[in-house]
């Protein structure tokens, strides 16, 4: 099927071109972000202070990787459940964000809240780690060790296949 | 009575732990190819196609089927004539999760406690562990890596007996339509009715270690078991919410008998990532 690819950061423009149901081959760098990770943003918002990246210029990844092997760019990719992170949603956008990458329905007070916001939801699929791994060119731990799998890492995507969810 | 060393049951499950997290279920990759055959809905058929493609990635690159590796499941039957010589059963499988995690590596997905802390153990143990009695002199394990997302969507009630069979699948049904893609499908659906309120889901969590697509041996479930298929993939999300024909790849139903006053049902749902084995000892 038809391909778009698109790159981070994405104009506003680049977003409203889109149609649910594209699939995009997404690049350029992400963030991961789950439940305990929101809540740690959401926290340092709180309290006035900045997120230790530009949340509108990249992409919040709902996703917890698996450890990568020994000399591996990294292991197990996929999205998780991106309802789990709506109670957040809406602060998030607040602060800026645009992309979100996941899999599964939003709520629909999230879903007009990611349109009215101008934002993209984008559907990975599940289940398909070791495919959705060969896309993706580094990882590191960058924010939060002690979570874990739950820690926010730094991911750059080359051409990650997903679809448009929510525009 | 046989002696069984606990190195041994640790050795199997360590064994069927690395192998269920790269290797899917081969009637599972039959069934998606079969479902791909079927299905008219492009998108439906470019995931339907990931997924397959991700069936022959992972054992080739040696990365997970998923990055939610799993919680690690383990029914067992132990043998009358069986003695288990060295450390406990819960002891040599917690060592073998602790191994496998540690040598894969898998992804350390548990918290040691639900609520207040929700502390990584960082090693995926303690492994969730039903021991069952029967006769004879071997030990058998039903193995799962068992994701949260399938899991977290998974139902049960206490049904009225009054509610009768359309009853029952009315329930399963709209239970599955409710959790529309979450669980990652095409899903398995293992559904247990009868038993207790802690019966039934053990009966739906069996369930999912059937042969996909076995067929019932009692004519009135196996009825049963096709009818809540079919009217999911008329009406559901199909693969992974885009649509399409298939949402579920089969429905498996184990029943026991249960009080005069008592209906429970239980639906536990399984991923298309259906990592599972049975090992005998």
């Amino acid at each position: 099927m038809k391909e778009i690819r698109i790159s981070l950061p994405i104009s506003t423009e680049e977003i409203r071109a889109l149609h649910p149901n594209d699939k995009v081959l997404l690049s350029g760098i992400v963030y991961t972000a789950r439940d305990e990770a929101h809540k740690r943003m959401l926290a340092l918002l709180k309290h006035g202070e900045k997120l230790p990246f530009d949340i509108g210029k990249t992409a919040l990844f709902y996703c917890g990787p698996s450890p990568a092997a020994e000399g591996r760019v990294c292991g197990a990719i996929g999205p998780t459940t991106s309802s789990r992170m709506d109670p957040y949603t809406r602060e998030m956008l607040k602060a800026g964000l645009k992309v979100m990458i996941g899999k599964g329905e939003r709520a629909v007070e999230t879903q007009q809240d990611i349109k009215a916001a101008g934002g993209l939801y984008l559907l990975a699929i599940g289940g398909i780690s070791a495919v959705l791994s060969q896309s993706i060119v580094s990882c590191e731990t960058f924010l939060w060790p002690d979570l874990g799998a739950e820690a926010v890492y730094k991911m750059e995507l080359r051409d990650f296949p997903c679809y448009v969810g929510i525009v | 009575m046989r002696k069984i060393y606990s190195e041994q049951i640790q050795q199997a499950v360590y064994q069927a732990i690395t192998e269920v997290s790269y290797h899917c279920d081969p009637k599972v990759t039959e069934a998606l190819q079969q479902a791909l055959e079927g299905e008219s809905n492009e998108l439906a058929q470019d995931v339907l196609s990931s997924i397959l493609e991700n069936h022959r990635t992972s054992p080739e690159s040696m990365i997970p089927l998923c990055q939610d590796t799993g919680s690690t499941v383990v029914l067992a039957e132990i043998g009358a004539g069986v003695q288990i010589l060295g450390q406990s059963l819960p002891e040599a499988i917690n060592a073998a999760v602790r191994q496998a995690q540690h040598d894969c590596p898998l992804r350390a997905s548990t918290v040691s406690e639900p609520l207040f802390e929700r502390k990584n153990t960082g090693d995926n143990t303690p492994a969730i562990i039903h021991v069952e009695y029967v006769a004879g002199e071997r030990i058998r394990l039903l193995i799962a890596q068992k994701g949260g997302g399938a899991e977290n969507m998974s139902f049960m009630k206490m049904l009225s007996p009054a509610i009768g069979t359309d009853g029952i699948i009315d329930f399963v049904c709209e239970g599955i339509l409710a959790a529309g893609s979450r669980p990652c499908p095409p899903l398995i659906l293992g559904v247990g009715i009868g038993s207790n309120f802690e019966g039934a889901p053990l009966l739906a969590k069996k369930a999912l270690f059937e042969p996909l697509g076995r067929a019932h041996p009692d004519a009135k479930y196996h009825q049963m078991e096709r009818q809540i298929t079919e009217r999911i993939n008329t009406l559901g999300c199909g693969v992974q919410g885009f649509r399409g024909n298939c949402t579920v790849l089969a429905t498996h139903i184990l029943h026991a008998p249960c009080h005069i006053a008592s209906l429970p049902v239980a639906v536990n749902l399984q991923c298309h990532a259906h990592r599972h084995c049975e090992v005998i000892i």
